[in-house]
């Protein structure tokens, strides 16, 4: 009876570790309250924006920069321009105070992550964060681990696309999955050759 | 037995009530038991930092300073954006007058740039096509949008349009601050593929590609 009942909690106990303690439980589904309601449904899905319209500096710099406000005001100067919700964006454009939006996707400070390596080498900003298009508000897709680090480094090829659907987040080879998945595969292994793309595995690929 | 069963049940669905799900959505930041270095007391850009009065990790530049460590390339030359240069002023050095051509030498490299700087920026109100029939056209927002096949906007000088893209003009802000001076080139070189698209005749197009136009 004891001995039954100790596998049990032993049981519960390992499972609950697996299920919990990763950040596929305590990362996943991040979705911070931002100080704007701002909507990338509206503006990528309905308007049509390029993600480098605002995250301008993506294809040269390590970090994908929040937009300045007057980014914002570009559009906004016009379009709502006396709208409530705005608020805060045009007293930041005016006085250079930063908004405060809260960063949800964020790896650890010993990760070197660049973003302009990823981007400018075949790899969308859909498969780190996920459809941002289809969101209203933003949370977190993916986990960001290590480990979904590695699933990638260890084999690009799966990854990989044409460099001009980087930012169309709706992109597929094929709708049809199984054609997709043969597509993937053979064009994925074109690209790696094509652009010399390496599977980096050695710690200081990311860590310094 | 049985009461252990109970009380074994209950913990799981306390546990399970309180932790939730995964991937369910939470305003709540995850929880640092052991943050070990996770989290360092180093600048990250565009954070909050008291390190400065500012209370910003980024510095702004001292007003009037001119970054002096990243040329750009014009073929074989070095142009720093210090230099009265008609690549960083769209003028005839010297003068207030514009340049009357891009700067840039113009290749399918630059030409191929420009359409993703054009497609990215320019369209988003001019269109991709830049006849100005963009998303703002579309929603029924902004007064005005130009089209840039105008005869006003095709007679403008490369150096105009570089100062207008950079600067703004009416309602357009400029973008000096969001594109790098040889994007804004290449932007405008690819304009004026554009533009050629729309003004060119039969006469200018290849004798062996003229039949494949006419389908």
């Amino acid at each position: 009876m004891i001995i039954i009942g100790g596998l049990m909690t032993a049981t519960a106990v390992v499972a609950g570790a697996w299920y919990y303690l990763t950040p596929k439980w305590s990362r996943v589904g991040y979705q911070p309250i931002q100080p704007v309601a701002f909507s990338h449904a509206t503006h990528v899905d309905q308007l049509g924006f390029d993600c480098r319209y605002c995250h301008n500096g993506v294809e040269k710099s390590w970090y994908s920069n929040i937009p300045a406000s007057s980014t914002c005001m570009n559009c906004h100067g016009q379009v709502l321009k006396d709208d409530p919700r705005l608020a805060l964006v045009r007293q930041s454009a005016e006085t250079g105070q930063p908004i405060p939006w809260v960063q949800i996707h964020r790896v650890p400070d010993f990760v070197y992550y660049n973003h302009s390596v990823h981007v400018n080498r075949g790899i969308s900003c859909v498969e780190c964060h996920g459809q941002i298009n289809k969101m209203d508000e933003v949370y977190q897709v993916q986990p960001l681990s290590m480990t979904f680090c590695l699933d990638c480094h260890r084999d690009p090829a799966a990854k990989l696309r044409p460099l001009d659907k980087i930012t169309d987040l709706n992109w597929k080879w094929s709708d049809n999955p199984t054609v997709n998945a043969e597509q993937q595969r053979k064009n994925g292994q074109k690209l790696m050759q094509d652009w010399h793309v390496q599977s980096l595995q050695n710690c200081s690929a990311c860590h310094r | 037995m049985r009461y252990f069963l109970a009380i074994f049940a209950l913990c799981v669905l306390a546990i399970v009530g309180v932790l939730g799900f995964r991937g369910s959505h939470s305003r709540q930041p995850s929880l640092y038991i052991f943050p070990d270095m996770e989290r360092q007391p180093k600048l990250r850009p565009q954070t909050a930092n008291a390190f400065f009065d500012t209370g910003m990790s980024s510095r702004l530049p001292v007003a009037g300073t001119i970054a002096r460590s990243q040329p750009v390339q014009v073929g074989p030359k070095l142009v720093y954006p210090w230099e009265d240069s008609p690549v960083v002023t769209g003028r005839v050095p010297g003068t207030t007058n514009f340049v009357e051509w891009n700067p840039m030498p113009v290749t399918a490299e630059l030409l191929q740039r420009g359409q993703q700087v054009f497609d990215i920026n320019c369209a988003a109100c001019h269109s991709k096509l830049g006849d100005g029939n963009g998303t703002p056209k579309r929603i029924g927002a902004m007064a005005v949008v130009a089209n840039l096949h105008d005869k006003r906007i095709v007679g403008l000088t490369d150096g105009e349009l570089f100062n207008t893209v950079s600067y703004g003009r009416n309602l357009m802000q400029g973008y000096a601050g969001n594109l790098p001076i040889r994007d804004r080139w290449a932007a405008i070189a690819y304009l004026r593929a554009l533009q050629l698209s729309r003004l060119g005749s039969l006469d200018d197009v290849p004798e062996a590609a003229r039949s494949a136009l006419k389908k």
